[in-house]
């Protein structure tokens, strides 16, 4: 428990002794280390207690570094030094996805804050994540105080970064506090300013309740525990919740804050945050956005913001081992509690057998889930090459929804939309045309270029969405020795020369090699994967032409020459057992085998033909 | 020859005795004598059979050997009843690391255990550099009727790589001293697709072989056996991989001019003059028939069970010293066991296998004749075997 003191008591805290913020960092800039030292200063942690990035909850994210779900911890701190010296305050520290797929989820968090803490590592400067999320406060009018962290670093350059940041948003180079989470220097001054800078939250305390979901976890013992910032009124431990989106009213089992483990409370009330939990099971009835009021006096209009999560990349997973296909479908039913974003429907691949299309918000979301699946469900996976939403419509008129290349029209087609996204990428200047090179190439066309410093450099572009989950970030990677760091956002679609390369073993097609690619591209698809196979699928006892072809016109040919030789030469009295079990274990590996017409294709040929690593950019170049 | 590896199995009883089903029928089929002698003066870089060389012998002596080789006869007779051996068959190893009278010696053991029939095949491995016009004499008079000699190639490069002891003319020469001691039958092994071997090199090989005037000829891809120094080297990149197309051209090479030369084949690596110059001895492995392996890592198979000794010559004559089987493991074949094997034993040989009961829709075309109710592989087919029964029996 922590100490509980004055105002310090859930749903009886005086609005003007909150401080809501928000620490927005890049991944590794050191938030959670910063957050275990808060957690220490303010006492809510017991130090015999207290162990590394505390709040990270899912192993996933403790081993990654990223932080997936943001919880919010409730801390007293009372200022120690300066101007109002002896002041109490409550500090409700909420903490936000860092990551370029969780945007919405950011800006819920954002839209639950007065403030937001920037911290940047003074040895790296800000990301282009970290200055999206930044912009982001910003329009949310925030109020941003900005911090450099890792100051006890050798290599740390905070008078440089300083002026970056200054230059950022508009404040004076000395504004900014330094700090190091590590040591815990200059934590207890940034937790002072805290409560001297930030807004307290402004509602009202008898309208009907309001309270925004800004995070929603599934708990196998508790069911799903929704996290809320009080906007208006006040939601009591007896109250029955209605959800403002669906109507849907639920009993209340608990409610409460974090600090940082659960606290039971009477009530919360306007201004403070704290957790709801009513015993459903999907995130899906608790969903981030919306509003939540009380059914015995509900408010009459939602808070604004509330978006259903829209899945933009798409990708079939499939389970290695054709006999695991029930046990993927009931771990998609358990992650589906957890992630409100996350939708999947059966499929059927000629080449792969069952499996599932599954939608996500991102790249990094559709790594985590395979990640999860294969490490928390033990399950083998191959994942078919992910690709976006195209909107076809046809000549006469129709609209196609194409989620699945093997989904592409064959009739007359009029035009093809694709989804684009506002992209922004921070580089040292050094690298400015490598990443103009690589955007042009990815379709992209240049908003505008600023520079944040005299070497570093903000590019914006609008790109097709397409092109950037096909190993864009790996090549920015490279091109920039690292340095880069890209973030983006969805901004709507464009007509676009899109066309369906379907690649041919023996004259048949293979839907899991199918792409939608723009026309310019087709070619280099085409060569690239049929190269890829013919080195990958093992030569057979016949001629196998392999083609890539667009409708009917074959665009680039590949020829897995037929084996001649498959003998042991000798086989006298001592080889017989040897060659048996041989064969015995070759009868076994034809099961793994899938096949493709007459064609034999390893599973390890499936896997390496789609893993996006060799692109044809990449490949050229060696 | 024996190979390095030695499958799994269930462990051989102390006393060697054999189930009972082993036995039914056991002397209605042929039954063989395999004798392995597991000295090399030196150990070739390619090879993995189980042999050793003075210094890795632990102990082990070509006297203590023999006396073993004795105990393990004596130990046999108990096990398979009194019935004349149909063919023997000396490999190694070098066999004549061992004199013309050792050698002899031990074929009047066997000759003392089961008796030997009359028209008996007794074949004895040979390195060309280890016979002399007097040791073939002396190994055609103890009884011997066929020798083969590990010519491998007329290359001397490609002997080189091989390790081969011998120079490019010895091997024919020898199969011609073979022929003057009263040999009929005289065998030449062949090995192609060594690296740095031109398909010149093996043309020539192949007629120095043929011309030689022997009547049999075995001839076998080069194969890297793990473990081996060949494997190291290829590892390295110090040599070239075989490469299976070249092997494939060397293959039909070999088919062309041994057939010009009078040599046919009858198994998938081995071309003879007639129906009397085959090895019965191997045709007995092909034909699943009865054999004893006798001497250190011997494979024996009797009736359906598979056994083999244990490898090195010291705790073989250690086993049979204390009385025990030299056995280190066997496996009772079931009878869907004895199906495969009888399918890729038998689709090995120009006889071919009876059609009755095998699904030859499931082979591609080209590779399988059928001829008077029997599938026989073509020339193509020949060099596909291991798919076709693989297609045949999944």
């Amino acid at each position: 428990m922590p100490p509980t003191f004055g105002s310090n008591q859930p749903g009886a805290t005086e609005p003007a002794a909150i401080r809501n913020f928000c620490i927005i960092a890049h991944i590794d800039h050191g938030k959670s280390t910063l957050a275990d030292r808060m957690l220490q200063l303010t006492g809510v942690v017991d130090p015999r207690l207290m162990r590394a990035q505390y709040l990270d909850r899912m192993d996933i994210e403790r081993e990654r570094g990223i932080t997936i779900k943001s919880q919010a911890v409730r801390m007293p701190w009372t200022i120690q030094e300066g101007e109002r010296t002896g002041e109490h305050a409550v500090l409700n520290m909420i903490d936000t996805p860092g990551h370029v797929d969780f945007t919405y989820e950011v800006s819920r968090s954002l839209a639950a804050c007065e403030g937001a803490v920037l911290l940047v590592d003074a040895a790296q400067g800000i990301e282009a994540q970290t200055l999206a999320n930044l912009y982001l406060a910003m329009e949310n009018n925030l109020t941003v105080i900005p911090v450099l962290n890792k100051i006890d670093l050798p290599a740390a350059q905070p008078d440089k970064y300083a002026e970056e940041l200054a230059h950022l948003i508009g404040c004076d180079p000395d504004d900014c506090i330094r700090v190091s989470g590590k040591t815990g220097l200059g934590v207890p001054y940034l937790l002072d300013e805290i409560v001297r800078q930030l807004p307290s939250p402004v509602g009202d305390a008898s309208a009907p309740a309001r309270a925004m979901i800004f995070d929603s976890v599934y708990d196998i013992y508790r069911g799903v525990v929704t996290y809320v910032r009080v906007i208006d009124g006040k939601i009591e431990a007896r109250d029955r919740i209605k959800m403002m989106s669906t109507g849907a009213v639920h009993e209340l089992l608990e409610l409460g804050v974090i600090s940082p483990e659960p606290v039971k409370s009477k009530a919360i009330s306007v201004g403070e945050v704290g957790y709801l939990i009513t015993g459903v099971k999907d995130v899906r009835q608790s969903r981030v956005g919306d509003t939540v009021t009380i059914n015995s006096r509900p408010a009459k209009d939602a808070l604004g913001g509330y978006k259903d999560p829209k899945p933009m990349v798409y990708s079939g997973l499939y389970p290695l081992d054709g006999s695991d296909y029930p046990d993927l479908r009931e771990a998609l039913d358990k992650l589906k509690l957890n992630d409100a974003a996350l939708v999947y429907e059966p499929e059927s691949s000629a080449a792969l057998g069952f499996g599932f299309r599954c939608g996500f918000l991102g790249l990094l979301h559709l790594e985590i889930i395979r990640e999860r699946l294969e490490r928390e469900f033990n399950l083998e996976l191959i994942s078919t090459a992910p690709n976006v939403v195209y909107r076809v419509i046809m000549e006469d008129g129709s609209e196609v929804t194409v989620t699945n290349p093997s989904e592409y029209p064959t009739g007359k087609i009029g035009a093809v939309h694709e989804p684009t996204v506002r992209a922004t990428v921070l580089t040292p200047n050094d690298f400015v045309g490598a990443v103009m090179e690589l955007c042009q190439g990815r379709r992209g066309s240049l908003l505008g270029m600023d520079y944040l410093s005299a070497d570093r450099v903000e590019l914006r572009y609008t790109m097709p969405l397409g092109e950037i989950i096909f190993d864009f970030f790996d090549q920015l990677k490279s091109r920039t020795k690292g340095y880069a760091s890209l973030d983006y956002e969805p901004s709507g679609e464009q007509e676009a020369d899109l066309v369906k390369v379907d690649i041919l073993l023996q004259g048949e097609a293979v839907d899991a090699f199918s792409a939608i690619v723009h026309k310019d591209k087709a070619y280099a698809y085409g060569t690239t994967i049929a190269a890829k196979l013919r080195e990958l699928i093992p030569r057979q006892q016949f001629e196998v032409p392999i083609q890539a072809a667009i409708g009917s016109r074959v665009i680039a040919r590949e020829t897995i020459r037929a084996i001649r030789k498959d003998v042991l030469a000798k086989c006298y009295g001592g080889d017989i057992s040897r060659k048996r079990k041989l064969l015995e274990k070759q009868k076994e590996g034809k099961k793994r085998m899938k096949m493709v017409g007459r064609v034999e294709v390893p599973q390890e040929a499936f896997i390496a033909a789609l893993s996006t690593s060799e692109s044809p950019d990449s490949k050229s170049k060696k | 020859m024996v190979m390095a590896q030695l499958p799994d199995g269930e462990p051989v009883p102390e006393n060697g005795i054999l189930p009972e089903s082993a036995l039914a029928g056991f002397g209605r089929r042929g039954f063989g004598v395999y004798l392995h002698v597991p000295f090399c003066a030196s150990r070739c870089g390619y090879c993995d059979f189980n042999t050793y060389t003075a210094s890795e012998l632990g102990g082990a002596d070509i006297d203590g050997y023999l006396d073993a080789i004795e105990a393990e006869l004596r130990l046999a007779r108990g096990i398979v009843p009194g019935r004349p051996v149909d063919t023997i068959f000396v490999g190694g190893g070098t066999p004549t690391m061992l004199s013309p009278a050792q050698l002899c010696r031990l074929l009047d053991a066997i000759n003392a255990t089961w008796g030997i029939v009359g028209d008996a095949e007794i074949t004895t491995e040979a390195n060309p550099e280890s016979v002399t016009p007097q040791s073939l004499r002396q190994l055609r008079d103890g009884g011997f009727t066929r020798i083969s000699l590990g010519m491998q190639s007329a290359s001397a490069p490609v002997l080189r790589i091989l390790d081969r002891q011998h120079t490019p003319g010895r091997a024919p020469q020898a199969a011609i001293q073979a022929r003057e001691a009263g040999f009929t039958h005289v065998n030449l092994d062949l090995i192609y697709g060594t690296p740095g071997e031109s398909a010149d090199d093996f043309d020539e090989s192949l007629d120095r072989a043929t011309g030689a005037g022997v009547d049999h000829v075995s001839a076998y891809s080069l194969i890297v056996e793990d473990g081996t120094r060949l494997a190291a080297r290829v590892r390295r990149g110090e040599l070239a991989a075989p490469d299976d197309d070249v092997a494939a051209d060397r293959y039909l090479a070999a088919e062309q001019r041994l057939t010009k030369a009078g040599l046919n084949w009858y198994e998938v690596s081995n071309w003879a003059a007639d129906e009397q110059a085959r090895c019965r001895h191997n045709l007995l492995y092909w034909r699943g028939g009865d054999w004893w392996g006798l001497g250190p890592g011997a494979h024996s198979h009797v009736g359906g069970v598979r056994w083999w000794n244990v490898k090195h010559p010291k705790r073989y004559a250690q086993r049979l010293g204390e009385g025990k089987s030299p056995g280190l493991g066997r496996e009772i074949l079931t009878a869907d066991q004895r199906h495969i094997e009888s399918i890729l034993l038998g689709l090995r040989l120009a006889e071919g296998l009876p059609t009755a009961g095998l699904d030859l829709a499931r082979v591609q075309p080209g590779l399988l004749e059928v001829k008077d109710g029997r599938a026989t592989l073509t020339l193509r087919g020949r060099l596909m075997a291991d798919a076709v029964v693989r297609d045949l029996l999944t």
